[in-house]
């Protein structure tokens, strides 16, 4: 029998598939406000939802999701204030979150078991209904990071310059924080919430090491999400391993592996850089002698331009072929 | 030429303005008009309230009392940003993701576009002209982190030509930027002058753009002080508190990575 002859994997696969996408699109976001943590407080936070809908007997699913949301614009909000630091708001959030919700699954007579399903994943454990409700909503967190991508940018580049706009900024944070919040809870069955950050964060990091700009960053991230995602529960399908820890772990030997190849090319980007051309950079001493190479288009040496010639760079110094002679620089 | 701006349709306007930060009075009994292409440099040391004059006019800091108007428009009613070209005093035109010069200069164009339209052949018309005009055409697909200081500030400049503003507005635009970048930026601005848009600059001083300049306006503890023709660099010193003994060193802004 192949995998896709269960239908439980058929179910794991597809919201791994939806939550692999929209949380590195919604990461993306959040690396670009440097607010690289708040799917992580996020998570704490829906801890204390999940709680609550065990005790109230509603679907965890759903009262996480509406205490999420709470604690993103919680967190905004004290953000904005700008009071407390960031990073500080974060951390009193984090902590309040976890220990609500350790207190009251506790006071619902829930086990450490009940709410590891939640604070790990169990993707194969899920529902029908529980794909449908993953499935939509990840949908819609695409739409929305995807659709309003220049009015997000703008907003996550430089509040103030999109004030200045027009736009309506609050609006848009708002706007960030919820669909960070109902990714984190859409993760909450796939990845779990104390890995869900991970998602969000780790494949955007890969993302950077090799790209220019936002919208290549963007969507390698949500490529390379997809990925480790569907990968990690092909994967532990078959050794048998934790599926969350697998997707993280994957996206993790993603970055490993794209991280030496992003230093070699913003070495290689600042090497070609062209040399200034001020008068006093196109001072040069002569160097009478031959050199014994004649430097060329594919002699191997980095040629860079400088003004009107090129020169060629190697054991840290660097001339340009001038009639008979080098001029040293 | 200077033109007396009441002559002029006015740009900006405020009567008896007074600005808080936090209960704490930064700026007060401010007077000040501005007429249709007119070229206005706010000049005034470290701490003066001439930054928070412009952050105040952009609607970033709140009037607590006076009457202040954009395009005729009361601020708080004035939705017409597009008109505004706005600069912000900025060391990096970089942010947590990487992010290209045409990607960060389209975004300028926001304000003329509509939510989930893609762009259309005259806003992309207008992000390269706005490349174009500070030569930056040759690095629009590279990275902004990966430009130098100088550069970075152009493409924040660029970024508010996009939207082909009628008000250009600029928050010391030469702090922290080389000899060779203030001419550029005068090279700029030259061409917009002549077509009739309305510049206010902060400045600490004219430098290369002091030919550009109709009028100075200069501010001390909260308070214009001075209203009238630029004066020349000898003179400038006297708009200042005090005298630095390295002008340089104290005028390098300071970086808020979170924007709190």
């Amino acid at each position: 029998m192949t995998l896709l002859d269960y239908p439980f994997m058929v179910r794991a696969l597809l919201a791994a598939l939806f939550t692999g996408l929209a949380a590195p699109a919604v990461g993306t976001y959040l690396v670009q406000r440097r607010l690289a943590l708040m799917g992580d407080g996020i998570g704490h936070i829906a801890v204390t939802g999940v709680g609550l809908g065990l005790l109230t007997g509603h679907s965890p699913v759903w009262t996480a999701v509406i205490v999420a949301i709470l604690g993103a614009v919680l967190i905004e909000l004290v953000r904005e204030r700008g009071n407390t630091s960031g990073d500080v708001a974060l951390a009193l959030i984090f902590y309040g979150g976890i220990a609500g919700g350790v207190l009251v699954t506790g006071l619902a007579g829930g086990s450490a078991q009940t709410l590891q399903n939640y604070l790990f994943g169990s993707i194969t454990t899920v529902s029908v209904s529980d794909v449908w409700t993953v499935v939509g909503l990840a949908a819609i967190v695409i739409f929305v990071a995807i659709g309003f991508a220049p009015q997000l940018f703008a907003v996550c580049q430089d509040e103030e310059f999109a004030r200045v706009m027009g736009l309506r900024v609050r609006v848009y944070t708002m706007l960030t924080s919820v669909m960070a919040a109902v990714t984190v809870t859409v993760a909450m069955r796939t990845v779990g919430l104390l890995l869900v950050s991970a998602l969000m964060v780790v494949p955007v990091a890969t993302s950077q090491q090799f790209a220019r700009g936002f919208k290549v960053t963007i969507f390698v991230a949500m490529l390379l999400g997809a990925s480790s995602s569907v990968g990690g529960v092909v994967t532990s399908f078959y050794v048998n391993a934790a599926p969350g820890a697998t997707i993280v772990l994957l996206a993790l030997a993603g970055f490993v592996a794209a991280w030496p190849v992003g230093i070699l090319l913003r070495r290689r980007r600042r090497l070609a850089e062209p040399f200034p051309t001020s008068a006093a950079s196109m001072s040069h001493d002569v160097v009478p002698e031959q050199h014994g190479h004649e430097h060329g288009a594919d002699c191997g040496h980095q040629a860079v331009e400088h003004g009107d010639h090129i020169d060629y760079v190697h054991d840290g110094h660097r001339h340009a072929m001038h009639g008979d002679h080098y001029d040293e620089h | 030429m200077l033109m007396n701006s009441a002559t002029r349709s006015p740009v900006i306007t405020v009567q008896a303005g007074n600005v808080a930060l936090g209960g704490r009075p930064i700026l007060r009994g401010i007077d000040l008009a501005v007429g249709r292409g007119e070229v206005v440099a706010v000049l005034g040391a470290n701490g003066s309230g001439k930054s928070t004059l412009v952050r105040a006019l952009m609607g970033l800091s709140p009037w607590t009392s006076g009457d202040v108007r954009l395009f005729d428009t009361p601020l708080s009613r004035f939705r017409d940003w597009r008109r505004v070209g706005y600069v912000p005093q900025r060391v990096t035109a970089s942010s947590g993701v990487p992010a290209t010069v045409a990607e960060v200069v389209a975004s300028g164009r926001l304000s003329r576009r509509r939510a989930l339209r893609p762009m259309s052949s005259t806003d992309k018309a207008a992000v390269r002209a706005a490349i174009a005009a500070v030569e930056l055409s040759d690095r629009a697909h590279d990275a902004v982190g990966q430009l130098s200081g100088g550069q970075q500030q152009r493409v924040l400049i660029a970024r508010a030509l996009a939207a082909e503003p009628e008000l250009f507005v600029l928050d010391e635009p030469n702090a922290g930027v080389d000899h060779h970048n203030q001419v550029g930026l005068a090279d700029t601005l030259r061409p917009m002058v002549a077509t009739g848009t309305t510049v206010l600059l902060v400045l600490h001083d004219l430098g290369p753009l002091a030919p550009l300049i109709d009028r100075a306006v200069a501010v001390r503890d909260g308070r214009i002080v001075y209203d009238g023709p630029p004066p020349d660099d000898d003179s400038l010193e006297e708009f200042h508190d005090h005298h630095h003994p390295t002008r340089e060193s104290d005028h390098i802004p300071m970086r808020s990575g979170w924007d709190l």
